[in-house]
């Protein structure tokens, strides 16, 4: 049986039989983590770059996307000659657990019977355990110790798990945009996200998909609230301003601003791609995390012995994971003692900078992944 | 310091040239700490600027060292070459370090811009076992003499900014350094002063010479 057999497409994937136990307590009865490769591990295999996407990101980094024939979400970042050059190291990237793009999640069949999938029944995950997922994936892969693992967003929370979790497998780590933990304002923007999806009539109790229905208009929504708060106020301003869809000046009659039109079209071209139960899923995920909790509280104790090289790169208008998040990780990292580079990138465009084109951002991090190479005597 | 890039429309600005943070036209040779420093120690230096000393202590010294500055267009400059650099400043940061993180901490030109220097040098010596301190000395004597002559506040080639456009807002003396060490407990394992280009001064040897025609002074302090 094929894993990938309900869905449209067959990503590549590794199927683990012996399933995987969550942190919920639930146990997986079996795990299939989605994956994408560029590059060529190199003999000693020390040359693997793992990378983390973020909620609605997936593990086609830089190819033209299976559903959407839309280019890769970093295809400006990943690639030869690129700030992770494809030439140089061995790019991993999974889908994430609980996510639609193949890997087990709420579109998985739940036991035998491929026609029954998880739907809203999907246990609740943490970004432990999308980590624990991809440890098994770098371990089938025959590679004992990450060169680095980067991420931004939720991608940079799995970052800061891996090196809190398996810190001997982590040689440099870059958390970007990110923080340690889920603010209770980031949880109020999920929690909205969510409240449109489950309140559209079409959600049916999380059981759309047994009548081939999506609740389209609640996951659009969601889409469109959450892109708000990825960008800035000077991004939207500098994009649309005030200007007009339908004419030049205000008629008072079905006028549409042209940011209107644009968060219409992000949520229409969402829903095609992504599950509304992965979503609800994912966005839960995040909101549990917190590093710190798991380390009684001092978020320096996830780090206490590190050997691991960090960069934390922030971006000066992201709001939604402020600059003052990184630095407190970075002054956490500080109090490990551990090696620690933490650069705020000077942009106007909001959260979304770390997937755009930021030359200060890149050069950053070709430099430090330069620099860690040279420690770490990789060719 | 901000830019704001990729902006559909670039208005044109005057250029006014920031403060910066330290001082770099009265930057001592970087040799002569490095000098100081033993081969394969963990170093912090703080106001590392694009993190020069960094580079070369770990090049030429084997050394795992760090830095903190405050101009982020340094950092990222740093960070791009690979070097662990993190944004920060001595008046904020150094609370988050452990106690004897480092073997030195290193705090060159920027003693005279921070906020605290008492309670930097603290911290220093509690993340560091030594700390290495230089600053611009304002008991020189061309100095002294503007102020006598003209009345008003001496602006020299090391001293070049106008009282209200200066980050330099703690001046001090060697003698006024000497005189804090000792009230602090710390002692002086090493001193000199130096003229504008890092050379050595013939007057190492009184520090009454030292603080009338001595540009720069660099300590090596420790706790006593």
């Amino acid at each position: 049986m094929d894993g990938t057999e309900s869905l449209p497409i067959a990503h590549q994937h590794v199927r683990f039989t012996d399933g995987m136990m969550l942190e919920c307590g639930t146990k997986l009865p079996e795990l299939v983590v989605a994956y994408r490769s560029y590059g060529t591990l190199n003999e000693a295999r020390s040359n693997a770059v793992l990378i983390c996407h973020a909620l609605t990101g997936d593990q086609y980094v830089i190819e033209r996307h299976p559903l959407t024939g839309r280019s890769g979400w970093w295809d400006n970042v990943v690639g030869p000659k690129l700030p992770i050059d494809t030439d140089r190291f061995f790019v991993i990237c999974a889908n994430v657990l609980g996510g639609c793009m193949g890997s087990t999640g709420p579109l998985s069949p739940k036991g035998c019977d491929p026609s029954e999938l998880w739907g809203m029944d999907f246990p609740p995950i943490t970004i432990r355990d999308m980590v624990l997922a991809q440890k098994r994936l770098v371990d089938h892969l025959g590679i004992t110790k990450l060169f680095a693992v980067v991420g931004g967003s939720m991608g940079g929370m799995q970052v800061l798990e891996w090196a809190a979790t398996y810190p001997d497998m982590v040689y440099a780590a870059l958390p970007i945009a990110t923080a340690a933990l889920h603010s209770a304002q980031n949880i109020a923007f999920n929690e909205v996200g969510r409240q449109a999806i489950t309140s559209d009539p079409d959600y049916r109790g999380g059981r759309y998909w047994r009548q081939g229905a999506v609740p389209e208009r609640g996951l659009a929504i969601a889409r469109m609230m959450a892109h708000i708060t990825y960008l800035s106020e000077a991004a939207l301003t500098r994009k649309f301003g005030r200007r007009l869809r339908t004419g030049t000046a205000v008629s008072f009659v079905a006028d549409t601003f042209e940011v209107e039109s644009y968060l219409q079209h992000q949520g229409s071209t969402f829903v095609r791609r992504f599950d509304a139960n992965s979503y609800l899923t994912i966005t839960r995920a995040m909101d549990y995390f917190d590093l710190a909790a798991e380390y009684e509280d001092d978020l320096a104790l996830a780090f206490a012995g590190t050997r691991t090289r960090f960069c934390v790169v922030s971006f000066s208008s992201d709001w939604l994971f402020p600059t003052a998040q990184s630095r407190d990780i970075a002054r956490a990292l500080n109090r490990a003692g551990a090696n620690v580079s933490f650069v705020e990138i000077t942009s106007d465009k909001g959260h979304d900078a770390f997937l755009l084109d930021e030359p200060d951002f890149h050069r950053a991090l070709s430099g430090f992944l330069a620099g860690c190479a040279e420690h770490a005597g990789l060719p | 310091m901000r830019r704001a890039r990729g902006a559909a429309v670039s208005l044109p600005v005057q250029v006014i040239e920031p403060i910066r943070f330290v001082a770099k036209n009265m930057r001592l040779d970087q040799r002569l700490i490095a000098q100081m420093i033993k081969p394969g120690s963990r170093v912090l230096d703080i106001g590392c600027g694009d993190a020069t000393l960094i580079d070369h202590l770990f090049r030429t010294r084997g050394c795992d060292a760090r830095g903190i500055e405050i101009d982020m267009a340094e950092v990222t400059r740093a960070v791009a070459h690979g070097l662990p650099v993190m944004h920060g400043d001595a008046d904020n940061d150094l609370a988050y370090y452990p106690d004897g993180a480092f073997d030195y901490v290193v705090l060159s030109r920027t003693l005279q811009a921070v906020e605290r220097p008492r309670e930097v040098l603290r911290h220093m010596l509690r993340i560091g076992t030594r700390a290495l301190v230089s600053f611009p000395n304002f008991g020189h004597w061309q100095v002294r003499w503007q102020l006598l002559r003209t009345g008003k506040m001496p602006v020299t080639a090391v001293w070049g900014r106008p009282w209200y456009d200066t980050p330099n807002i703690h001046p001090c003396t060697i003698a006024d350094f000497f005189e804090l060490c000792a009230d602090e407990g710390y002692l002086v394992e090493e001193w000199l002063a130096v003229d504008e280009t890092g050379g050595r001064s013939p007057w190492r040897r009184s520090a009454r010479l030292a603080n009338l025609f001595g540009e720069q002074a660099l300590f090596l302090l420790k706790k006593v």
